[in-house]
């Protein structure tokens, strides 16, 4: 035990060598570029990326200045919205069904950790095809089922592009949101759900007063996450239609990409990242309110 | 009780059983669904892609695909390029979230706190939101189009992950296994490589997993970073081609498949410590 003592004594002095490569790392990939990136945002930089100076909010300006940005800002507003209110609507009956016992449950399982652990570069892809205005196999599905006559393409008008980007982002955002809420399902202890059945509560009752309460934690959790994923939702507006045309389906991050890596805009983009960045500090923020809101209670 | 209310359960069990059989198959495909369609469009040889009216199923199952596929696209260097840089940052990860989780799991120090908290606001931070200053300073690194600066950045971003998933393994094991080895006068180190590190294997293979996934299937800054074909992990090497006049959807489909198939695996496999981990403890 004295031994033990000393030992922990010992490591007091050395927080660093255990915890200071990590942080170390943290700093200089993490820290570092958001820095960096701030700066930028007020730099006059060139198309080349040289740095010519201060340029004070000149960036900010050009930003607000832009004729895309007040369609993007509102897109991106629904984006986030309908996306996760959308994404938790499902996933609770998902998470249900997963929590329930039927023949098949554990291949249903699987098949819903696919999208989840699969690239979502690579479902956007699929998705792609399955959308596709000549080949794709939803118009064929439709057309067989005879709901439309003649094939749509459906990625081609940005109104009909951004519904279905939509769609995908709660394809990949469902899988996630369920098995947080599943696990959330599984603590509701068992006896107590018995004895509500007993005292003649019906399952919406049941579901009302004793299942929702208890999920509370776990879904406002999820929400946060998902705010923040869909948020930085990337690959499946660059995959299916590179924020096009024009710029009728970007969000504010496909925008502050395409600025930069398109547009060779730099400073400008920084600023639109910079405003990104904020958002998501905030939404931060509101996460760590929501679990400590958990922890207290707990 | 239970006999009296048992009759009226039972009956009413089936109907809404078939129901839930139903509901949840249906749920299942419409989850598989998308990954199907690239099995069966990878199938398909060449003129089938093209033909109208499209057919559902390959009119001729074309196995082939998925053996020239390896010489139609550079399906073998993007994999190695794949393979090295998520095993890199997934031991990376390790060999920095060890150490900081073992400690953080086991001491009360100063600065905890602020230590807790910068990890967690790292996790929620993708790397998607800061990649014009990744950018900015992997050109002043001299590290565009390297392995190294992908290898670096993933890193980074995961450590969150395997720093929780770690230290709540860290915290399950009981203190006085590691003070009898203490007593056996093993070192600190000693302790967490001989006896530590051996009860929490599942925490490690999680983290291991996990990261290596998640840099398995990093578009964004890969697609930023790197310029020459060779150094292209899967996600932006195969995503290229979408771009080209004539997209080979089939061979397209059937390399997706060779990166997706192995990874869903994995993943089934640290499933059931995920949540936990994803949720930074707030969920139980």
């Amino acid at each position: 035990m004295a031994t033990a003592r000393s030992s922990l004594r010992k490591s007091r002095f050395g927080a660093l060598p255990w915890i200071g490569p990590a942080v170390t790392m943290i700093a200089v990939m993490v820290l570092w570029p958001a820095i960096e990136m701030i700066r930028t945002s007020f730099q006059n930089v060139d198309q080349t990326g040289f740095t010519k100076g201060w340029n004070g909010v000149a960036n900010y300006r050009s930003l607000i200045h832009n004729p895309d940005l007040p369609g993007v800002l509102s897109r991106t507003l629904v984006w986030v919205t309908v996306v996760v209110i959308a994404t938790v609507l499902i996933s609770l009956p998902v998470a249900q069904l997963l929590n329930a016992k039927f023949p098949g449950r554990k291949l249903v399982r699987y098949a819903i950790i696919v999208p989840w652990a699969a690239s979502v570069v690579m479902t956007s892809t699929s998705w792609k095809w399955i959308l596709d205005g000549y080949y794709g196999v939803l118009n064929k599905v439709l057309q067989d089922f005879g709901l439309i006559k003649e094939p749509i393409d459906w990625l081609g008008n940005p109104n009909q592009a951004f519904i279905w980007l939509m769609v995908v982002a709660v394809f990949v955002s469902v899988p996630f949101t369920s098995y947080v809420i599943l696990a959330g399902l599984t603590t509701v202890p068992g006896d107590i759900l018995e004895a509500a059945t007993v005292d003649g509560a019906d399952g919406f009752q049941r579901y009302r007063t004793i299942i929702f309460p208890l999920l509370r934690p776990a879904l406002l959790v999820s929400m946060v996450i998902n705010l923040i994923n869909v948020f930085n939702s990337f690959p499946i507006i660059w995959v299916m239609t590179t924020g096009g045309p024009g710029y009728l389906t970007d969000t504010t991050t496909t925008l502050a990409y395409k600025i930069s890596f398109r547009d060779q805009d730099i400073g400008q983009s920084a600023s639109m990242a910079t405003v990104n960045f904020c958002i998501v500090l905030v939404f931060i923020v509101v996460f760590l309110k929501v679990s400590k809101w958990r922890e207290t209670s707990e | 009780m239970t006999t009296l209310v048992m009759p009226r359960k039972k009956k009413r069990f089936t109907g809404k059983k078939v129901s839930l059989t139903i509901s949840g198959w249906i749920i299942g495909f419409i989850f598989i669904a998308p990954y199907a369609q690239m099995l069966l469009t990878s199938l398909k040889p060449k003129s089938e892609i093209t033909a109208i009216p499209t057919t559902y199923l390959p009119y001729k199952w074309t196995w082939s695909n998925f053996v020239d596929v390896w010489h139609v696209l550079p399906l073998a260097g993007y994999l190695k390029s794949s393979f090295l840089i998520s095993l890199c940052a997934t031991l990376l990860v390790l060999v920095l979230a060890v150490p900081a989780a073992y400690y953080v799991a086991r001491n009360k120090f100063r600065g905890r706190t602020a230590f807790l908290l910068l990890v967690l606001i790292t996790q929620m931070f993708s790397p998607t939101a800061l990649v014009v200053g990744i950018f900015r300073e992997i050109v002043k690194f001299h590290l565009v189009d390297t392995y190294l600066a992908l290898i670096l950045i993933y890193g980074a971003f995961n450590m969150a992950f395997s720093i929780w998933i770690l230290s709540s393994f860290f915290k399950s094991i009981p203190v006085e296994i590691e003070e009898a080895a203490w007593i056996d006068g093993a070192t600190r180190f000693g302790t967490l490589r001989r006896v530590i590190l051996p009860l929490a294997l599942p925490g490690l293979v999680t983290a291991f997993i996990f990261t290596f996934i998640s840099a398995w299937n990093e578009f964004v800054i890969a697609l930023t970073l790197t310029s020459s074909p060779q150094r292209e992990p899967l996600t932006v090497g195969l995503t290229s081609l979408i771009g080209q006049y004539q997209v080979q959807w089939n061979f397209l489909f059937a390399g997706s498949l060779i990166a997706i198939v192995p990874v869903v695996i994995l993943f089934a496999l640290i499933e059931k410590w995920l949540v936990g981990g994803l949720t930074a403890g707030s969920v139980k």
